[in-house]
């Protein structure tokens, strides 16, 4: 395979190393020509050192006939671009971005870009199934749908409490359908009345996450004051 | 109309001055507040500060429901991103991009925004000066065509042929 490393960083040298000790064809762009000389007399001259972002210098590094086109700088929106011109103007069928602002993962996957990779969204994802947060806390995303598996830790102040699902507004297209009390998972019915402590799961499309957090998270800062 | 602008360098801040004066409802973003001092003492219209490749600045700044959004500031793929997020998740019908790079131009105007390369701009004026032929680089582009969305879903190969469904008569920006 042939791949096209954007963004000389640590992440892109470690993975072209990587990928050409696999036995990959690989270049590598980084438009700093200081590093880029830095990384070359390294691991010799697949590394160019333009500007990934620059329509000429993609075309000229060969992204017309890349497998695969990673952009892996450190900001976002050269990466979406990196990775939109690939393949809108050079046919790249697979291209994969790095995000660190999880906030633009929905925009990129909408404009098209084939896989993102997260670093912020990964190591947040595993801080909180261990911390204690007033937030809603992101189990999983499932499938393409944007629909998102969503755990809510009914602490003093959530205006749930002393509540059933039934009273209170959830939005279209979402479903609370089971809680956990004690350790034990049981399903959430319509009239089942929520405790504090209680950690309800929901499933939703993830626009409907503000409203939720509004009918089970409550007023961040009432909540903070109780729980801190 | 609602106008938008993110960047207050001088071509934004000039730009926020003149709809301003002309009656427009102006809403101007940068991520610097000095950035600000370039508006005129006279200036009635709104000055966030944020990035404007954050959807929730933009959103801040009243994006959803403008008439015209304009990315302005120095970085092309910052403009052009802040473009999307306007057209693609903000609903702005006219959205506009500063992009320096004639082929990065060309290609987002055949993905659904319109775009404004100086390049193409500065060598048309001089060379209509000149009498020279003009350039045939990009200038001011109406969208060519609409990005193909979530369809890269679909695809078995990925890449989904660009339809020109959303052209909009070259002129009507100018």
């Amino acid at each position: 395979m042939f791949v096209l490393v954007v963004g000389g960083g640590k992440v892109g040298y470690y993975l072209a190393k990587e990928l050409i000790e696999a036995g990959h064809e690989v270049a590598l762009m980084e438009k700093d020509p200081g590093r880029a000389r830095a990384i070359a007399d390294e691991i010799g001259s697949i590394v160019i050192g333009h500007d990934g972002c620059e329509g000429k210098y993609l075309g000229e590094a060969g992204a017309n006939r890349a497998d695969v086109v990673a952009a892996v700088t450190g900001d976002d929106e050269d990466n979406l671009v990196i990775c939109q011109m690939a393949k809108h103007h050079f046919d790249v069928p697979r291209t994969i971005a790095r995000v660190n602002n999880p906030k633009n993962e929905a925009l990129f996957r909408h404009l098209g870009v084939d896989e993102l990779i997260s670093p912020t969204r990964m190591i947040l994802g595993s801080i909180e199934q261990d911390i204690p947060v007033h937030e809603l806390l992101h189990l999983a995303a499932l499938g393409e749908n944007e629909l998102e598996l969503i755990e809510a830790h009914l602490q003093a102040g959530s205006p749930a409490i002393g509540k059933a699902p039934r009273d209170l507004s959830i939005p279209d297209g979402c479903s609370l359908f089971a809680v956990i009390r004690d350790g034990v998972a049981t399903p959430l019915r319509p009239d089942t009345i929520m405790l504090e402590g209680d950690k309800v799961i929901a499933i939703g499309k993830q626009e409907c996450t503000d409203l939720l957090h509004d009918q089970l998270i409550g007023d961040p800062e009432i909540t903070q004051t109780a729980g801190a | 109309m609602k106008i938008v602008i993110v960047g207050c360098g001088r071509v934004g801040a000039a730009m926020a001055e003149l709809y301003d004066a002309t009656g427009h409802d102006v809403v101007i973003v940068d991520s610097s507040t000095s950035a600000f001092d370039r508006l005129p003492d006279g200036f009635r219209g709104r000055a966030v500060r944020g990035d404007g490749t954050d959807e929730d600045v933009l959103r801040k700044a009243g994006t959803e429901g403008a008439d015209v959004f304009l990315a302005l500031t120095e970085g092309d793929n910052r403009n052009t991103m802040a473009a999307q997020l306007a057209a693609e998740a903000l609903g702005v019908g006219k959205s506009i991009a500063k992009l320096n790079d004639p082929v990065r131009a060309s290609a987002y105007a055949d993905l659904g925004i319109a775009t404004l390369c100086r390049t193409g701009l500065m060598l048309d004026a001089v060379n209509a000066y000149l009498g020279l032929p003009v350039s045939g680089l990009p200038g001011m582009q109406a969208p060519t065509g609409h990005h193909p969305g979530a369809a890269h879903d679909e695809g078995a190969t990925g890449h989904e042929p660009i339809v020109a469904v959303t052209a909009i008569p070259s002129g009507q920006e100018a």
